[in-house]
């Protein structure tokens, strides 16, 4: 295996792609959402619940969701007032399965620009002539998507850290964020995520005409995500240290069958259309 | 022919019905510029993934620079270099960018990389431009970096599909001085595949012609027009009074001067059926006392070998 090698197609995969605005733009703009945005707007929550003259005390439904959460998760907000009890709910709990929509969806941007638009720009062929063996290559792309999103996970984490503990100092007076889930969560899911991603892309991207194609139907991996949040948000599970470990164990296994799907339909052979 | 650099025997390769190459055998020799010549689809790039290990045969073998490219295909592009027919550069890189990253690639030492470059891009009259994006070039411009992309870690064994296309002819002349320089003065063997049958012409050493993926002909351009070339332009001079009788001599070799003669600026242009025919027609004027004060036979050349092979093929259909 030559990392020189390796490392030269990500170097170029990645700036092949930082030159393409439909690649980049939502590269900034989601995690600036997720990470700056979102954090802001939710501590402003309790202070726009008392200029409506609703006290925060009297929200019944958000008292009756918390109650109908696990008793692990009421244990953690106790001590909490309600105001309190309102950010550590969005901030920490809402937001954990969001945050993994951010390392999915880069890597499946970096990977459907890699594997589909490099067939569209038809600069594969010159690629494919070059002195690497079928496994550089297919690590050298796995690689450009996976170290992309790892970057931007972990550069939004330290993002959404600062605003969140800066967001809500007013009403929570100490820094109440990571706690021990999340950083399960950034430490041993975040790594498995773009797995996931990488793994469909290269699938999809076989059969792909280009990166809007594959795009479009890699983008289908976010969908278990999203059912994740309306487990979160609907009560029927909740993120805690034991349930992230378990998530990002069954992660790690399906990156490890879908990357071995995809290598073995990664090959010069086929990659021509041939 | 010197020794080998590649042998293929009896090699095949079918995409589902289309058989895209069809047992094909040949030989190229080091230091030789082997002209691969035949129309779109005749299997001209199909040989060349073969031979460098990008595709698979579905028969037959190849040996190129005593390797199995199927077997050794990592060290054998190591040493080979391919203008592929699309320049197939990243455009949204740099001139600079594109030939760096593949100067990691192909294993360049890291110290001879910025001199190689440069070296290059002057080769190429692109230095002025080693920072632009590729996407701002003229596809003229493209070609060349392509062509740079291939020669940077100086390639034993060339492939260039269809080097001078694009190119105006200043450029394309540049090419040829290049690839005849890489040949005769570095021993570099290439393996030109072309449309233009001109440039194989003047440029190679042997060429082989490609029917729908059948190798039809193969042998240095002088051997091919020998053999192929039936039908052949012979200009002559008669004394301007004679022009009528000379005609009349001719019409009645129907077997060997073909169609009827014609007088552009005052000579004589026939077209005789094979190059044994000329001491025929010339003795037949002479002995209808016809005075002739110059004959001579129009070079055959690859065109004429190209299209008397696709007119039989045709016949054949």
């Amino acid at each position: 295996m030559n990392t020189r090698k390796i490392f030269a197609i990500v170097r170029k995969d990645l700036k092949v792609a930082s030159q393409n605005k439909g690649v980049l733009l939502p590269l900034i703009i989601v995690p600036l959402i997720f990470f700056v945005v979102l954090p802001w707007l939710v501590s402003l929550v309790p202070s726009l619940v008392n200029i409506a003259g609703v006290s925060a005390n009297n929200l019944n439904d958000i008292q009756g969701l918390i109650n109908r959460m696990p008793t692990g998760f009421q244990l953690e907000l106790a001590g909490y007032d309600n105001n309190q009890i309102l950010i550590v709910f969005f901030l920490v709990y809402m937001m954990a399965p969001f945050f993994l929509i951010i390392p999915l969806m880069v890597a499946s941007t970096i990977a459907a620009d890699s594997f589909a638009g490099e067939k569209e720009r038809k600069t594969l062929e010159a690629l494919l002539y070059t002195p690497t063996t079928d496994r550089e290559l297919f690590i050298a792309k796995l690689l450009s998507g996976w170290l992309a999103a790892i970057a931007v996970a972990l550069v939004g984490f330290v993002l959404y850290v600062v605003m969140a503990n800066a967001a809500a100092w007013s009403q929570m007076r100490h820094i109440f964020f990571p706690n021990a889930m999340w950083l399960v969560l950034i430490f041993w899911v975040v790594p498995a995520l773009p797995g996931l991603g990488l793994g469909v892309m290269v699938l999809v991207s076989a059969r792909a005409q280009g990166f809007q194609d594959a795009y479009q139907l890699g983008s289908l991996v976010v969908l278990p995500v999203l059912l994740l949040v309306f487990g979160q948000v609907s009560g029927v599970m909740y993120f805690n240290v034991g349930v992230v470990l378990l998530m990002g164990l069954v992660i790690w296994l399906l990156d490890g069958l879908l990357i071995y799907l995809g290598s073995r339909s990664f090959q010069r052979n086929r990659l021509l259309g041939a | 022919m010197n020794t080998p650099v590649i042998t293929i025997n009896k090699l095949s390769r079918h995409f589902k019905e289309t058989i895209a190459l069809n047992s094909l055998s040949l030989e190229v020799g080091a230091g030789e510029i082997f002209g691969f010549l035949g129309h779109n689809g005749a299997g001209k790039t199909t040989t060349v993934r073969l031979l460098n290990g990008v595709i698979e045969p579905t028969s037959g073998s190849m040996c190129v620079l005593g390797l199995d490219p199927q077997v050794d295909g990592p060290a054998l592009r190591a040493r080979t270099g391919v203008l592929t027919e699309t320049p197939s550069l990243d455009e949204r890189l740099t001139a600079w960018d594109n030939l760096s990253i593949y100067a990691d690639l192909y294993g360049v030492p890291k110290a001879s990389i910025r001199p190689r470059i440069q070296e290059l891009l002057t080769e190429f009259e692109l230095v002025d431009r080693a920072v632009e994006r590729v996407s701002g070039f003229s596809k003229g411009m493209k070609q060349r970096l392509a062509l740079a992309r291939a020669l940077l870690h100086k390639p034993e064994l060339l492939f260039l599909d269809e080097p001078t296309s694009g190119l105006d002819p200043l450029a394309a002349h540049h090419v040829n001085d290049l690839v005849e320089r890489l040949a005769r003065r570095e021993g570099c063997t290439v393996f030109l595949c072309t449309h233009n049958l001109v440039e194989a012409q003047k440029l190679c050493d042997r060429v082989a012609i490609l029917e729908h993926g059948r190798l039809v002909a193969l042998g240095t351009p002088a051997e091919l027009t020998r053999q192929y070339v039936r039908r052949l332009g012979v200009e002559m001079e008669v004394s301007e009074e004679q022009v009528p009788a000379a005609l009349s001599v001719m019409r009645g070799l129907p077997d060997m001067v073909l169609g009827e003669a014609a007088q552009p600026n005052g000579a004589l242009v026939v077209t005789i059926n094979k190059h044994e025919s000329i001491p025929d027609v010339l003795a037949c004027l002479v002995q209808n006392h016809v005075r002739v004060y110059r004959l001579a036979a129009q070079e055959a050349n690859l065109e004429q070998v190209y299209f008397t092979l696709h007119e039989e093929k045709e016949g054949v259909q």
